[in-house]
């Protein structure tokens, strides 16, 4: 019995790290592949160490997993949000098929902080955040 | 099929094409920042791979080398975000 929860626990979380994998190949530009990679493999390797933590019994596996597990929950989000803030200054460009930039022209491009008031950011002489979107496929693959 | 057997062939070798694939997207990855989402993504991978390993080969000092992994991800991450950030344009 515990080897059919052991089973469907490691499939679903094996089955999660290669639709994040599949996801990073495939999606169309960088922002999505990071949206999608960040949630799945999270969300993978967690129920790979509880099925691990189920197989060894022993209180210290059993630590070591939960520590594993609470130090991936609050580092992912922190890394995924600071690697596509990069991004975002660095100029990558967005999908062609983007409909809505909402942090156009919110960032003072000199100090790097972000506005609440497009009109208070001062204009930049570098590019125009509403041309940042790609016109064609190649811009982004 | 024991349980054994379906972690040697099923749930590995799912883990291994899953590197595999991530390895492509590091390999062409346009810009630097593809490359860095990549890499943290493998690293993440091997932290599954090594926790499976560690439990057909019952051994679980391997687990303190997953912790380390984890992380060496993120402050690798935060670290080539930080200096992509602050990279004037070359």
């Amino acid at each position: 019995m515990i080897n059919i929860l052991l089973a469907i626990i490691s499939t679903i979380g094996a089955l999660s790290i290669l639709f994040a994998s599949i996801g990073i190949l495939r999606m169309p530009d960088f922002y999505l592949r990071l949206s999608v990679t960040v949630k799945a493999s999270t969300l993978g390797v967690g129920l790979l160490l509880i099925c691990a933590s189920i197989m060894f019994p022993d209180v210290s596996v059993t630590t070591k997993a939960i520590a594993i597990v609470f130090f991936l929950i609050i580092t992912a989000p922190i890394g995924a949000h600071m690697i596509g803030r990069a991004a975002y200054f660095t100029g990558t460009p967005l999908w062609k098929g983007t409909i809505v930039d909402q942090l156009a022209g919110m960032y003072n491009k000199e100090t790097h902080e972000l506005e609440s008031d497009p009109s208070q950011v001062p204009p930049s002489e570098e590019l125009n955040e509403e041309e940042n979107i790609a016109r064609t496929e190649d811009e982004t693959d | 099929m024991t349980l054994e057997s379906y972690f040697d062939f099923f749930i590995l070798p799912v883990l291994t094409i899953s590197v595999i694939l991530v390895f492509i997207r590091l390999y062409k990855g346009p810009t630097v920042v593809d490359r860095v989402v990549a890499l943290d993504l493998i690293i993440t991978i091997g932290i599954g791979i090594i926790t499976v390993y560690s439990i057909r080969s019952n051994q679980k000092v391997f687990l303190d080398v997953a912790i380390i992994l984890a992380l060496i991800a993120f402050l690798g991450t935060i670290a080539f975000a930080y200096y992509i950030e602050q990279r004037k344009d070359d």
